[in-house]
């Protein structure tokens, strides 16, 4: 078994609106940065044990589809890395 | 006949719920979810409230909960189930009906009264009012806004499952008198299984005279119409 850390980032699908963001770039603009855009994303990050990195992908993958993604309204994205 | 209105850690509309059941002559009773489901019961109420703080999603925690997998064995069966609020949210969760109920356009939590035009009286939830009447009743959410991928919308209004949309008081549905910017205008829809359904608005709050109104008491009945 290795040692992973599995980082599963959930993101709202392209086009869904996002006010928590939208709040946050008016926030920013308030306060005179100038941007043109800004997108919020969770990031999880899974410690885990497995036989290999496409194991632990697999396991990441399972945890987004049933509770970490709401698959209505998200896409997400798993990365695996080896952890000390 | 008894509803098993389930409580999660953070449901606070609960004993609302019963109160205004019992003002119907439905029995109902508190369900704590980590003790199943009763041995005898003829309908589930999913509360509004905050379970598990809102946490990652509203309502996705106590979605997983394992008294789900018990509630959606029995609403396969065919018993009514209504999700209210919270209720709604863990409605969507857990696949009981389609969509999600997600962030306000205003980023706020809105506590209001707004109007909601019945869309589909033929429903057990809807038949105590007319196809086109407006209903006004309280909203007590921050994560309303009904969104859903345009096609599956097209399904829901072409089978007719849009139970209400918000309007405003003349029953014209418009963007101003759509509070959380929900897509379609859509406050509540049939779950995928016709005898459940779920929505944002708070009718068990809209029951008891004694609060000034009851617009909200016909989709209560609907329990007692669904006949189990």
């Amino acid at each position: 078994m290795t040692a992973y850390t599995a980082t599963v980032t959930v993101r709202l699908k392209h086009g869904v609106l996002d006010p928590e963001a939208e709040t946050t770039r008016k926030a920013l603009e308030r306060l005179g940065f100038d941007l043109e855009g800004l997108r919020s994303a969770d990031r999880f990050e899974v410690d885990l044990d497995a036989e290999s990195a496409q194991v632990a992908r697999e396991r990441a993958d399972e945890m987004a589809e049933r509770l970490l993604a709401n698959p209505t309204i998200h896409d997400y994205d798993v990365e695996v890395s080896e952890r000390e | 006949m008894t509803i098993a209105v389930v409580r999660f850690g953070g449901s606070n509309c609960d004993r609302d719920t019963v109160a205004a059941l019992e003002h119907l002559g439905i029995d109902a009773e508190i369900v704590w979810h980590e003790d199943g489901l009763p041995d005898e019961f003829s309908g589930i109420f999913l509360p509004g409230g905050f379970s598990y703080g809102d946490y990652l999603r509203a309502g996705a925690m106590a979605a997983h909960s394992p008294i789900m997998d018990e509630v959606r064995e029995a609403v396969e069966a065919g018993t009514p189930l209504l999700g209210i609020c919270n209720g709604a949210q863990i409605g969507c969760e857990s696949g009981l009906a389609e969509g999600a109920f997600t962030t306000n356009v205003s980023a706020r939590f809105q506590c209001e009264h707004v109007h909601v035009r019945v869309e589909n009286a033929d429903t057990p939830w809807t038949t105590a009012y007319e196809e086109g009447e407006v209903l006004e009743l309280p909203i007590a959410h921050a994560e309303g806004r009904f969104e859903i991928a345009d096609d599956a919308l097209d399904r829901l209004e072409a089978d007719d499952r849009i139970l209400f949309r918000y309007c405003d008081a003349d029953g014209n549905v418009t963007e101003e008198a759509n509070p959380n910017g929900s897509k379609g205008s859509v406050a509540g829809i049939l779950g995928v299984h016709d005898n459940a359904a779920v929505l944002m608005p708070h009718p068990e709050r809209s029951t008891l005279p004694d609060l000034g109104h009851t617009d909200g008491r016909g989709v209560l009945e609907g329990f007692e119409r669904s006949g189990t």
